[in-house]
């Protein structure tokens, strides 16, 4: 339970309250990682939350986005280049890129979502022969709240990149509304399709659904689940899911497994 | 340096006096906030604004309304301390009966009293940042706000029942082992169960907790052989604007 | 094993104390008998029973017997998983391991339910991948002395549970109170205890002995307060999440925790931060919380579980169901605190018949 001092190399303010850190151990370098596996990151004497791993940067350390939306949050948007940060992880299941090879893949993220499925997208972008069609969907606020847009735009060269937004400004001119209508709008072969889905728990309900309603199987639809969590190790009991521990039976677990019990409320 | 103000309304003083009973504390408290006003230690009148102002005491009368603006206005983090800046405190009792039929029975010039009919909390006025409940609030709660308001975090001051701070200190229940009457399971937790420790059962000066049921305690204290009077005595000692209709449930 | 029957419990306690233990056990204090340190035998609370009822419990005079009652107020967890502990401090930048304290214990008269909830807490802290060497430090401290139980509680089921009446197995030694005459048949489930036993002034068990030993626990265990059926328990507690009789039960149910605090297998915490005044560094504590609160389950300001009936819900499905998936065990050893201290006298062995 003790974190190990981790030292902030770089900070990038991303839109509005997010902020995309760059962390380097102050000794050694980072354990290896899976995409879809987060860290419990300390803000020293503030507190810890789980933030997942967006990638790894060029120079090894990790790439971590965090909003803005508690004090610990808070906290850490605010570090500055050369402070200390406690790292504990990586922890937790990953995405299962294997499974997907030689498949159509859908990538849907909702929010914040797009932060855990990034390095699904950099792997997608590294090695896109290995895959069939590639689709990534996406869902915001605003135009303003959309994540690494730049990016975004790098990625509409290589796969079909559609996103909505809840509420447009007077420049957007792409789709509005739930990102479940953009599922309609991407081409992919169902029974031979993998999804990867990230986002607020009813945008990833409603969208697993879209796509099971469409014959994609739902042993092929993962999601990446969000639950109160203290220590990241099956030890303080908050993220229990039913039978599972989020931290360590997920954060990614597929939607056979867990679509009987989002279903029901306050479980 | 963080500049503190202790601003105080109707009150007895006694959650103010934990701040002073926290000596020691006092010290390295002072080594990192500037104390810019504070009457009861010093009659130093600093000037705002403040980051942090501690706010013990009901707003009772028409000079209070205008007084707890002001220092809404001069303050970046506003906390209010105790039942009474919480709830209205025991003076609230006052919401129960005509304050001026009170004012005549005890004061002799009783149109020289300006009052309001209800003692009412801070927060029924101006925006609370958080709530320190308590009476008195409990000076390791008191230190927690101020420790936690320097780093910048959120204060460890649970919502839950007494009940849960009781076990941990390994009391054994009273109301189980005794029968003795105790609000601990509806009551917030924040005082170390420190009536139940001596046997005695809780008073609920915490106020409720996160999610009471009254009715479900009261069902169980009729059954220990407490009647609707004292049901509604024990509710109202002092929190009676948030336990108050806790003995009808 | 080693068996001898022991005429007094001093020399014991004594044998102990020169092992370095600290030697606790039941005594009479605060009007029930709770576990705490122990002079001599003297101090153990010979000639008291207790009753226990669904949230009730009284202290009464009872007999002759020295462990003539049933489960205490506190489960063994208090030693094993403290209600807090600090996990590190933090000065300028540099997180500091804190020691952890774990004295050497032993408990004199622990009964079969407590052995059953350590072995049960054994596979949540050391079984997984992450084992909790704090929990495993302070469980390697203590020296275990079972009493078989003689006089269930009214709220027992370990018989239900298949954990006791009679402690089989995780002890160092195992007393069972034999009378007529007063005497004690210990016997050794480890090398430590054999050894002490071996060194104790004792005659040697006869087969009267051992059947009279028999006989207590077989009388015990018809004497089991409650009753639980497990048949399709862990299966039906899944196909009745949306019972109408969970919003029941919460109409009754304080959500105050002392059930799950009182449990010896309930193991969840949370973790706080502290700010040292004085010198400013930070620190991170261990504290034992419950799912009956609303902070437990806080995602972006509020509650999952915001109702009385989705807390009670997780709290009984986790101890008859989903704790089976996770642990491959229940999560209830049958102890009957959780009836015996819950203000409102909730039981959960007649909630379960209601889930049927
Ligand atoms: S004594 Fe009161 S506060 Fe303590 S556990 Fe019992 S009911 Fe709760
Ligand atoms: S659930 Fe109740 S009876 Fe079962 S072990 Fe826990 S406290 Fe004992
Ligand atoms: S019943 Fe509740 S407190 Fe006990 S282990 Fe399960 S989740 Fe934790
Ligand atoms: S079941 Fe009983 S002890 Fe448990 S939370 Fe409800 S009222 Fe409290």
């Amino acid at each position: 339970m003790i974190p190990a001092p981790y030292r902030v190399r770089s900070r990038r303010p991303d839109r509005a309250d997010t902020v995309t850190l760059t962390l380097e151990p102050v000794e050694g370098t980072c354990p290896p990682f899976l995409p879809g596996q987060f860290t419990m990151l300390y803000a020293p004497g503030v507190g810890e939350i789980p933030i997942s791993i967006s990638g790894r940067a060029r120079s090894g350390g990790y790439v971590q986005t965090i909003r803005a939306v508690g004090a610990v949050s808070r906290a850490l948007c605010r570090m500055r280049r050369g402070d200390i940060v406690g790292v504990r992880g990586p922890f937790g299941t990953s995405w299962d890129l294997a499974a997907a090879h030689g498949l159509d893949v859908v990538v849907a993220a909702g929010g914040l979502g797009l932060a855990p499925l990034r390095p699904v997208i950099r792997e997608l972008e590294a090695h896109g022969v290995r895959y069939g069609r590639i689709s990534l969907i996406a869902g915001t606020r605003t135009p303003a709240t959309l994540m690494y847009p730049r990016e975004l735009a790098r990625w509409g060269r290589d796969f079909d990149v559609q996103v909505t937004v809840d509420h447009p400004d007077r420049a957007w001119k792409g789709p509005t509304g739930l990102i479940t209508k953009l599922v309609g709008r991407i081409v992919f072969e169902p029974r031979r399709t993998y999804a990867f889905v990230c986002g607020p728990e009813v945008m990833m309900r409603a969208t697993a659904e879209e796509l099971l309603r469409r014959g994609v199987p739902a042993e092929r639809i993962a999601l990446s689940l969000e639950r109160n969590m203290k220590c990241g190790i099956g030890r303080c009991g908050h993220c229990q899911l039913g039978p599972l521990f989020t931290c360590l039976d997920g954060p990614v677990l597929t939607y056979d497994r867990v679509s009987a019990l989002m279903e029901v409320k306050q479980l | 340096m963080s500049r503190l103000a202790v601003w105080k309304f109707a009150s007895c003083d006694g959650c103010q006096l934990t701040l002073l009973d926290c000596e020691d504390e006092l010290l390295s408290v002072a080594a990192q906030v500037d104390i810019a006003y504070f009457l009861e230690a010093s009659s130093d009148r600093g000037a705002g604004p403040y980051d942090l102002s501690l706010v013990e005491g009901s707003i009772t009368t028409p000079d209070d309304l205008e007084r707890i603006k002001h220092v809404r206005r001069v303050s970046k983090h506003l906390v209010t301390i105790g039942a009474c800046a919480t709830a209205g405190g025991v003076q609230a009792l006052r919401d129960l009966a005509d304050v001026r039929e009170f004012a005549a029975v005890v004061y002799a010039r009783p149109d020289y009293i300006r009052t309001l009919d209800r003692s009412t909390p801070v927060s029924a006025h101006v925006p609370v940042d958080f709530e320190l409940r308590g009476c008195p609030i409990d000076r390791g709660q008191l230190l927690e706000i101020i420790g936690a308001f320097l780093a910048g975090r959120r204060p460890v001051v649970p919502a839950h029942s007494v009940c849960v701070e009781c076990k941990a200190r390994g009391n054994p229940c009273v109301l189980a082992a005794h029968g003795t009457p105790c609000l601990g399971p509806v009551t917030q937790a924040g005082c170390g169960a420190l009536c139940p420790a001596f046997n005695r059962g809780c008073f609920g000066c915490f106020g409720p907790m996160e999610s009471p049921n009254a009715a479900a305690l009261n069902a169980r204290l009729r059954a220990a052989g407490m009647d609707d009077d004292e049901l509604g005595r024990v509710y109202r000692t002092f929190n009676v604007t948030t336990f108050g209709s806790s003995s009808d449930a | 094993m080693e068996q001898a029957v022991l005429t007094s419990l001093d020399p014991l306690i004594g044998a102990l104390r020169e092992h370095g233990y600290a030697v606790v056990g039941p005594t009479v204090r605060d009007g029930v008998i709770r576990f705490c340190e122990l002079g001599s035998a003297a101090d153990l609370p010979a000639g008291w029973t207790d009753e226990q009822a669904p949230g009730a419990y009284r202290l009464r005079e009872g007999g002759e017997p020295v462990f003539g009652f049933a489960a205490s107020p506190d489960s063994v967890k208090r030693f094993t998983h403290p209600p807090r502990s600090t996990l590190f401090r933090m000065r300028d930048g540099v997180p500091e391991a804190v020691p952890v304290e774990a004295p050497k214990v032993a408990l004199l008269g622990v009964r079969a339910c407590d052995l059953a909830g350590l072995a049960v807490q054994d596979r949540v802290f050391l079984g997984g991948r992450y084992p909790d060497e704090a929990y495993r430090a302070r469980r390697a401290a203590l020296f275990l002395i079972a009493v078989n139980c003689a006089v269930p509680g009214g709220t027992c089921f370990c018989a239900s549970m298949n954990t006791g009446p009679r402690a089989t197995s995780g002890f160092d030694l195992a007393l069972t109170e034999l009378t007529g005459p007063h005497r004690f048949l210990a016997e050794s489930g480890s090398e430590r205890g054999a050894t002490l036993l071996e060194a104790l002034p004792s005659r040697p068990a006869t087969d009267a002995d051992r059947q009279a030993a028999r006989q207590v626990s077989e009388t015990a265990e018809q004497r089991m307060g409650r009753h639980v059926e497990l048949d399709g328990v862990k299966e039906r507690l899944t196909e009745r999440r949306e019972s109408p009789v969970w919003n029941e039960i919460a109409s009754r149910c304080l959500t105050c925790a002392n059930c799950t605090m009182v449990c010896p297998t309930c193991f969840c915490a949370t973790i706080e931060d502290g700010t040292d005044l004085a010198d400013g560094s930070a620190s991170r504590a261990e504290r034992w919380d419950s799912c009956f609160t609303l902070e437990f389950t806080e995602l972006g300001g509020a509650p999952v579980r915001s109702s009385g009936a989705a807390r009670y819900r997780q709290w009984l499905t986790h101890k008859f169901s989903t704790w089976v998936d996770q642990f491959g065990t229940y999560g209830c050893v049958g102890c009957g605190r959780c009836i015996t201290w819950c203000p409102t006298g909730i039981d959960i062995t007649e909630e379960l018949e209601r889930l049927r």
